[in-house]
């Protein structure tokens, strides 16, 4: 779906620039080999970009205006509709924002706008980010008993990071779609929180 | 060797080095508000950034730049795409 927005508006001076947080780049591999993208499809295996941006969970989309500033800050959006059923998210919503924006015909958010929507990070979040940067040097060494205990110290200093808490379940071993994942998402619901957090005029 | 030697994670960097100089390397993270992941039986530490420094550089929304590789590890930058719009995605197959 990047792809195809990439080629409808790439005349326009857009481009799509995705970034996979997979512990493997052979776990993206069959998404980035069917989407056959022109645009800069990257791997980031140490979470980098979670990290700058505090991301806690993917989607994760942002707006960059032609210099280089935001002007939409991390908010869901889906290319398609095909989790709909499960996210209560629809994909045309955020589309159809975004090709606007794009085309000239409305503004993406003020400066001020974009700063009361920035979601900063706290201490604890940056404490769960180098517990997991630890992990995965260690994961990545073999020591994945080791890493574990990091990966677990990291869940539970930032436990609305599904980066940490589901994205290293593929590295434990842990299946990130099976019941391990329905379990602590339903732990985490039930106790009121959202799995997803969209910005308000992107909520259905 | 754990025990007598630390490895220190920096930004991307990583030194080994005799464990006192690295423990120092450690409480001066500490000090200067850095988050640490220190484990001393795996003789490693992760030197993280503080979240008032990425809250700052955030305030500013100058997007932060970043260079990672692609399927066939070829670097990208995201400030290689100045002058255009950029949806930038993060997704996973998790």
């Amino acid at each position: 779906m990047w792809q195809a927005l990439h080629e409808e508006l790439g005349p326009r001076g857009f481009a799509a620039v995705t970034v996979a947080l997979d512990a493997r780049p052979e776990d993206a591999r069959p998404w980035i080999e069917a989407a056959k993208p022109t645009h800069p499809s990257l791997i980031d295996t140490a979470h980098v970009v979670a990290d700058l941006y505090n991301m806690v969970n993917v989607p994760t989309v942002l707006w960059i205006d032609e210099r280089g500033r935001i002007v939409r800050p991390n908010d869901v959006a889906f290319g398609t509709d095909t989790f709909k059923h499960i996210t209560g998210l629809e994909a045309a919503r955020p589309l159809g924002a975004l090709r606007a924006w794009v085309r000239g015909e409305t503004p993406g958010f003020t400066a001020d706008e974009t700063r009361a929507h920035l979601a900063l990070p706290t201490p604890a979040d940056q404490e769960a980010r180098a517990e997991f940067g630890l992990g995965e040097w260690l994961w990545r060494r073999g020591r994945r008993d080791a890493a574990g205990r990091h990966f677990d110290r990291a869940g539970a200093l930032a436990p609305h990071d599904f980066t940490i808490r589901r994205g290293t379940m593929p590295m434990r071993g842990v299946d990130p779609m099976g019941p391990k994942f329905r379990e602590m998402l339903g732990a985490w619901t039930t106790a009121g929180h959202s799995y997803y957090r969209p910005l308000p005029d992107t909520r259905g | 060797m754990p025990g007598d030697r630390l490895t220190i994670l920096d930004g991307g960097r990583v030194d080994e080095l005799p464990a006192p100089d690295g423990l120092a390397l450690v409480e001066r993270a500490r000090a200067a508000g850095r988050p640490v992941a220190l484990d001393r039986e795996e003789g490693a530490a992760f030197l993280g950034v503080s979240a008032a420094e990425r809250g700052r550089a955030l305030a500013t929304l100058e997007a932060p730049d970043f260079t990672l590789p692609d399927l066939d590890g070829r670097l990208h930058a995201l400030s290689a795409q100045r002058g255009r719009k950029v949806l930038l995605v993060a997704y996973a197959s998790w």
